[in-house]
């Protein structure tokens, strides 16, 4: 039998209901592994032990009495981005240092009433503005599979976290490929919903139009039990849809037999590591000897994806981050001479270098008679692109590619130019664009480091990525390799 | 596409955000960078495409009923304002 920590969310639930662990005892093991590896990985940024350990109590209850679902008294943590009542949201940033949640995000308040243990809160990029998790005002996480290495962000802490065996999962959110990078550099599972599946509810705002919550597991099978909880209509989110929850597991073991699936021709064109695209032609191969029809698409606007998300992200951002004025929350700068002064060094003071560059861009991109030229262009390409992908999802019935373009990258190695590290996100932008749901999930090591594939799917097609991903896992064991020293 | 000292400081103003002699140059080199990045949307002909609304086609904002939904809770609130006196938020005195 595996250990506890080495578990994912399924098997965990099975041995709870089976009473073979008690919630106390699992959450007592976890959080002494996140406290003895926050030192080598920095993954957390609030440890919240003492609030652990009194939910496990009472899922305990729950599980003696029968009065539990299949999610009680598992442990998972939560991305720094979604309040948690009574307890510190940063957001990564020193704006937010000292904020405690007046209540829970949408997110976290289901899968507490579902029986969820919060272990603590997850490291990230500063307001989720990151590939690298370096621009964390806590520091930066180091990758467990080389700690001279980032881990990806912004959900950097969550997916080192899942990697490293410290938590079965934790929450994460997706802006332009910050659940799925980060877990493509980490060797774990990532999954965004289609924009407005999850609630964003006390999820704090950074780009509204393209931002969702997720999840990162080490599984598919995870991934559904978990989304399964968290998804759904809430009159508290205006861009919320509503839809009925399928249920995500029943779903996943479906055959492939006639599947179609698209080799989107734009990802393997140009900067792909060689070994991570042999590894991808692998991964087809292996869905075609399931019965999976392969077939090249491509999408001719999709290389514009970063540019056009580097409008409307930075435009939707300077907007949103236009509340931290250092009145009502947030860091206050000391002795203002008059108010002009306490928001201007407030802000310069709470912000870091990362968060300041992007609320300029998007100032700049939306100010006066530079609107159309850019703001209004980059919106109509967005439109091209998702066209693309419409019509791309008539002839096939999910795409895959790579996440990455490369393996994760050292410590340092792309901060100097902003858009070196912007160009990280060239193959997952797009699915945020035309907020479509992907997935990330392991398929290789090359030199120790996992490699990825990502599979996007039309709109609410959540059920058929879970399925495609699940019946890969079944076949390979990517997904169980753990990082050397966290097994 | 290159931006100027003058272009920064006017954006930092617009933005708010106080910025040191050290920082003008480094964000003058980086706004430029991605601004240069920026330009390469000149290349598709959008001239028929209306600009995206909604990231999910035939989606209408959906609009609450006017009615009153949260209670009173500026207290709980103002405990992570950085300065309060009597319920009131204070900052530095505007009118002389």
């Amino acid at each position: 039998m595996s250990a506890l920590h080495d578990k994912g969310v399924a098997e965990l639930s099975r041995a709870l209901q089976a009473r073979e662990v008690s919630s106390v005892e699992l959450t007592q093991a976890l959080l002494e592994r996140v406290t003895r590896h926050q030192g080598d990985l920095n993954a957390f940024i609030s440890i919240t032990a003492e609030a652990a350990l009194a939910e496990a109590a009472r899922a305990d209850a729950q599980l003696r009495s029968r009065d539990a679902g299949p999610l009680t008294g598992v442990p998972m943590a939560h991305k720094d981005i979604f309040c948690t009542r009574g307890q510190k949201t940063t957001c990564g940033s020193r704006m937010l240092a000292d904020f405690i949640s007046p209540y829970d995000a949408t997110v976290v308040e289901r899968l507490r009433a579902a029986g969820i243990v919060m272990l603590g809160k997850t490291n990230m990029d500063e307001f989720a503005m990151g590939s690298s998790n370096e621009t964390s005002y806590f520091g930066p996480v180091r990758n467990p599979w080389d700690a001279a290495r980032v881990p990806g962000g912004s959900s950097g802490g969550s997916a080192a976290a899942v990697a490293a065996r410290l938590t079965p999962a934790a929450t994460a959110t997706d802006t332009g490929g910050s659940i799925r990078q980060p877990a493509a550099l980490c060797g774990v599972t990532g999954l965004k919903p289609t924009y407005g599946r999850v609630s964003r509810f006390g999820m704090i705002a950074f780009a509204s139009s393209l931002d969702q919550a997720g999840v990162i597991t080490r599984s598919a099978e995870d991934a559904a039990l978990l989304l399964g909880a968290m998804a759904g209509f809430d009159q508290r989110d205006s861009t919320s849809v509503e839809l009925p929850v399928p249920d995500y597991s029943a779903a996943l073991a479906a055959p492939l037999k006639g599947l179609r699936i698209g080799v989107l021709k734009e990802f393997f064109d140009t900067g792909l590591d060689a070994q991570i695209e042999q590894h991808i032609r692998a991964a087809l191969d292996l869905l075609r000897a399931q019965g999976a029809l392969v077939k090249d698409v491509s999408l001719p606007n999709l290389p514009l994806s970063v540019p056009t998300y580097y409008v409307v992200a930075p435009a939707e951002c300077s907007s949103n981050l236009a509340r931290f004025d250092g009145v009502r929350y947030g860091h206050r700068c000391e002795k203002p001479r008059d108010l002009l002064d306490l928001y201007q060094r407030s802000r310069a003071e709470g912000f870091g270098a990362e968060v300041k560059r992007r609320i300029m861009t998007g100032t700049y991109v939306l100010s006066a008679g530079y609107y159309d030229a850019f703001y209004l262009k980059a919106q109509r390409v967005r439109q091209l692109i998702s066209n693309d992908f419409e019509r791309a999802f008539r002839e096939v019935d999910v795409v895959i590619g790579p996440t990455t373009p490369t393996t994760a990258f050292e410590l340092g190695a792309k901060t100097a130019d902003p858009v070196t590290m912007y160009l990280n996100d060239i193959y997952t932008i797009g699915a945020n664009l035309a907020g479509l749901p992907a997935i990330s999930l392991p398929c290789g090591l090359a030199q120790g480091l996992p490699t990825a594939m990502q599979i996007i799917g039309p709109h609410f097609a959540e059920e058929r990525l879970l399925n495609v991903a699940h019946r890969y896992q079944l076949e390979t064991d990517w997904h169980r390799r753990a990082p050397p020293g966290y097994a | 596409m290159s931006l100027n000292r003058r272009d920064i400081e006017n954006i930092a103003r617009l933005a708010r955000l106080a910025l040191t002699e050290q920082e003008i140059p480094v964000y003058v080199e980086g706004l430029s960078r991605i601004m240069g990045l920026v330009g390469e949307l000149d290349r598709a002909d959008t001239r028929q495409v209306e600009p995206m609304a909604h990231p999910l086609p035939g989606q209408r904002q959906r609009l609450r009923a006017d009615a009153i939904t949260e209670t009173d809770q500026h207290a709980l609130y103002q405990r992570n304002a950085p300065q309060v006196e009597a319920g009131l938020y204070l900052v530095p005195r505007v009118i002389e």
